[in-house]
């Protein structure tokens, strides 16, 4: 039989086409191993063993280490820095992305630098900075404890730290959302008669409305967990001015791995609380979120 | 009760958009700003709809001194390029913005909004669509809707920024004329900006060829086209 041009296509030896995106079967495989091994190694591994570590002694044990007043009044005050910082950081996240993307103006980047600013600084340097100026020596030292004033080694000082180091995060998640989404939409709803308040309420924070919410999660999350700066300024009195990760410090430095492991159970439930709770709005509100990525 | 754009300048940083623009038009007239590229068109559109600022001149329409009211009480509706439909709203709720956003004595009832969207959507042609969201349209139903808003408010002025610029021909020719139908209808002011000169031709009782920021040529169709005032606009208008 004569062969003929197209022979070599419709031969016996059938091929199975691979779509041009698509990878062969084993290395999909192999990076999906590599991907879920680092995941598991790295991330789930240790917060296994944390809450190992915290259970190791018995619920009861793990209760008891709880209901320790030291440890309650660090929950206590963490819970309350990030009440303040968080709402502050919100509100002033909007208003920043707001003004950066929705008007021109002289010194925008500058601005944008200084929003940046506490991601770049180390948490250290932040704590100093508040030192620097609220301490004894600090510029305002003398006037405020003439005035019996507390901020550093007290909650106000426990809570500027908190709000200077999450200050970026609800901006940060923003300002790219509200760039990308234009202006259009505020100058249609500006030409059909509504306020710059009424555009806000009604055309962009329901745009933004689930960048938002993951902006204010992380900046929960970063919140209570912050180390640095507060340990800076918080003196480490307990019962008093330590929160949750300074007390897990200090009780580990005392030999309580029991009670270490088991605030630090509670902080990462705290975590995983966050984590579940943007999980289960994402999957409420699916179609809604959908709609908004359609154009 | 005429629109008197008087020796308008616009610059963006050192880039000069507007150079002196001027021109009248007659109360209920159907103007077309026509040009290529760059000719300061749009701008002076968004200027008429206080979406930008002018550096000099001024703009009256109706014995008001129109630059200097801010864009949301001059009420003059605008339809933008990209339709700027608010995504997260339906077609009802998008047309029913301006309404729902009056203050509280001037703000028709629920029923009177209910009852002007579905007239509304009949005279661009969508009835029945109230429901649906934007994504869920094509871009010739995304522009009506558009229109429908612009028009809900009653506006003393239509503001049209190449509405037609991102449908295909077939739309574009539907389109126009129906505009054009519904400006006879409401007897607004309408300024029309685009660079197709067929369009402009076809749908406007004026045309303003510009170029550079100025007005080259101003008149109606027939007279423009008869007699092209400078070698810019016969090229143009042969091209």
């Amino acid at each position: 039989m004569k062969k003929t041009f197209f022979d070599g296509r419709s031969g016996s030896r059938r091929r199975s086409f691979l779509k041009p995106t698509e990878d062969p079967l084993w290395l999909r495989l192999f990076l999906g191993a590599v991907a879920i091994g680092f995941i598991a190694i790295l991330l789930l591994l240790p917060l296994a063993l944390v809450f190992k570590e915290a259970f190791a002694n018995g619920v009861s044990a793990l209760w008891a280490a709880i209901k320790e007043p030291d440890t309650l009044a660090s929950v206590r005050l963490s819970l309350i820095a990030a009440g303040i910082a968080v709402p502050l950081n919100m509100v002033f996240g909007i208003a920043a992305a707001w003004c950066i993307t929705k008007f021109d103006f002289p010194g925008k980047t500058f601005l944008v630098t200084l929003i940046d600013l506490p991601f770049s600084v180390s948490p250290v340097v932040a704590g100093l900075i508040y030192v620097l100026v609220f301490g004894a020596q600090g510029w305002f030292g003398r006037s405020l404890a003439d005035n019996d004033i507390h901020i550093l080694f007290a909650v106000p000082g426990i809570v500027l730290a908190t709000i200077f180091v999450t200050f970026p995060f609800v901006a940060r998640e923003l300002i790219p959302l509200m760039a990308d989404q234009g202006r259009d939409e505020e100058e249609a709803a500006a030409t059909l008669g509504a306020t710059g308040f009424q555009t806000f309420l009604r055309v962009t924070l329901p745009n933004i409305k689930w960048g938002l919410l993951y902006g204010v999660l992380l900046c929960n999350a970063r919140a209570l967990g912050e180390f640095g700066a507060v340990s800076v300024v918080s003196g480490h009195i307990r019962g008093v001015t330590n929160t949750m990760p300074l007390h897990v410090q200090l009780l580990y430095d005392n030999y309580d791995y029991a009670g270490a492991f088991t605030v630090a159970a509670l902080l990462a439930m705290l975590a995983l609380l966050t984590l579940a709770l943007k999980s289960l709005l994402e999957w409420r509100y699916a179609d809604e979120l959908a709609a908004a990525h359609r154009r | 009760m005429s629109l008197t754009v008087d020796s308008v300048t616009k610059k963006f940083g050192r880039f000069p958009a507007l150079n002196g623009a001027s021109f009248v038009a007659p109360q209920g007239s159907f103007v077309s700003l026509l040009g290529p590229s760059g000719s300061g068109k749009t701008t002076l559109l968004r200027i008429l709809g206080g979406l930008e600022f002018s550096d000099s001149g001024s703009v009256r329409f109706a014995d008001l001194n129109w630059l200097d009211m801010p864009a949301r009480t001059r009420n003059a509706g605008f339809v933008f390029q990209q339709y700027a439909l608010f995504k997260h709203m339906t077609v009802a709720d998008n047309i029913a913005f301006g309404l729902k956003v009056r203050p509280r004595n001037r703000r028709p009832s629920h029923t009177d909004i209910k009852k002007r969207v579905t007239e509304l959507l009949a005279l661009v042609q969508l009835p029945g669509l109230e429901d649906r969201y934007p994504s869920q349209l094509s871009g010739g139903q995304r522009q009506r809707v558009a229109l429908a808003r612009a028009l809900a408010i009653e506006p003393r002025m239509l503001l049209l920024d190449e509405p037609f610029g991102a449908l295909d021909a077939k739309v574009r020719k539907e389109l126009r004329t129906d505009l054009r139908r519904i400006h006879d209808h409401a007897g607004v002011t309408t300024v029309f900006v685009t660079h197709d000169q067929e369009e402009a031709f076809a749908v406007a009782d004026l045309v303003a060829v510009m170029k550079d920021g100025c007005i080259e040529q101003y008149g109606a169709p027939a007279d423009v086209r008869r007699n092209p005032r400078t070698a810019f606009v016969s090229e143009f208008l042969s091209a």
